[in-house]
């Protein structure tokens, strides 16, 4: 059962991970809530889980032409250096606090998520009125 | 559609990075969520191309971090294994659903999902 649901919980935040919306801000809860992991081994699970599954996506967002890739590598430069600064910070925190960070994190990031939802709607409509103002 | 980066756009992506990769180390994920509406709302993107493009944005971020909780023996290798597995199965199937979805309805309820979950582990 417990390797059953490893594998479920896995599926349900591939889903996720693959449209690019985040599977690892919900593998993480999944994994911790539901089958009692410390907070470091579940986010270390993700991390490492996403690799093989980005690549397997990557191919095939390349193969639509969906990626832009001149925007990731300025990103990312910078990105992995504070990355493995932090990784070194969150790795010296007791379990149970960083759950609570990540448990705030979750909070944020949800009600942000909407937030950005709704601009993205009003851009769009905006943009629909510019081009029929244009014709 | 114009890809060209100017320096703007650059220093946008630069300040970006460290923000993006600051916060999916120490919480083990989540950039690619804060990628998505850096890559729409600032740097204008089109929806599905910024979610794309931020799974490669994040894939070098997270390598990193992942190589960081491994030497600090954060990770245990019989549950990764099995996530593993449904993971990169539930990836093929999220990638090839993006190509034709307009998921909204899915991405409140995905949103609201997540801060019922962050309530659950703060209570």
């Amino acid at each position: 059962m417990y390797i059953f649901l490893l594998i479920i919980f896995g599926i349900i935040g591939g889903v996720l991970g693959g449209m690019g919306m985040g599977g690892g801000t919900l593998l993480i809860p999944l994994l911790t809530l539901g089958l009692n992991l410390t907070q470091q081994n579940a986010q270390a699970i993700n991390l490492l889980a996403f690799l093989p599954m980005s690549i397997f996506a990557l191919i095939i967002h390349f193969k639509n032409k969906l990626v832009k890739y001149k925007f990731s590598i300025p990103i990312a430069i910078t990105g992995v250096v504070s990355s493995v600064a932090s990784s070194f910070l969150s790795s010296s925190i007791d379990s149970k606090s960083l759950s609570m960070w990540f448990g705030i994190f979750l909070i944020v990031l949800g009600v942000f998520n909407i937030i950005s939802i709704w601009i993205f709607g009003v851009k769009d409509k905006n943009k629909t009125v510019k081009k029929q103002a244009d014709k | 559609m114009k890809e060209k980066l100017g320096t703007k756009n650059i220093i946008i992506c630069l300040l970006g990075g460290i923000f993006v990769g600051f916060l999916n180390g120490f919480f083990g994920g989540g950039g690619g969520m804060i990628v998505v509406p850096l890559l729409t709302l600032l740097l204008g993107l089109p929806e599905r191309e910024a979610h794309a493009t931020a799974i490669l944005t994040i894939l070098p971020i997270s390598l990193s971090s992942a190589i960081v909780y491994m030497i600090k023996g954060s990770i245990d290798y019989f549950d990764f294994s099995f996530v593993t597995l449904g993971f990169v199965v539930g990836g093929v199937v999220g990638a090839l659903l993006l190509k034709k979805s307009n998921n909204i309805f899915l991405k409140i309820l995905f949103s609201l999902i997540m801060i019922g979950a962050g309530i659950k582990i703060i209570l």
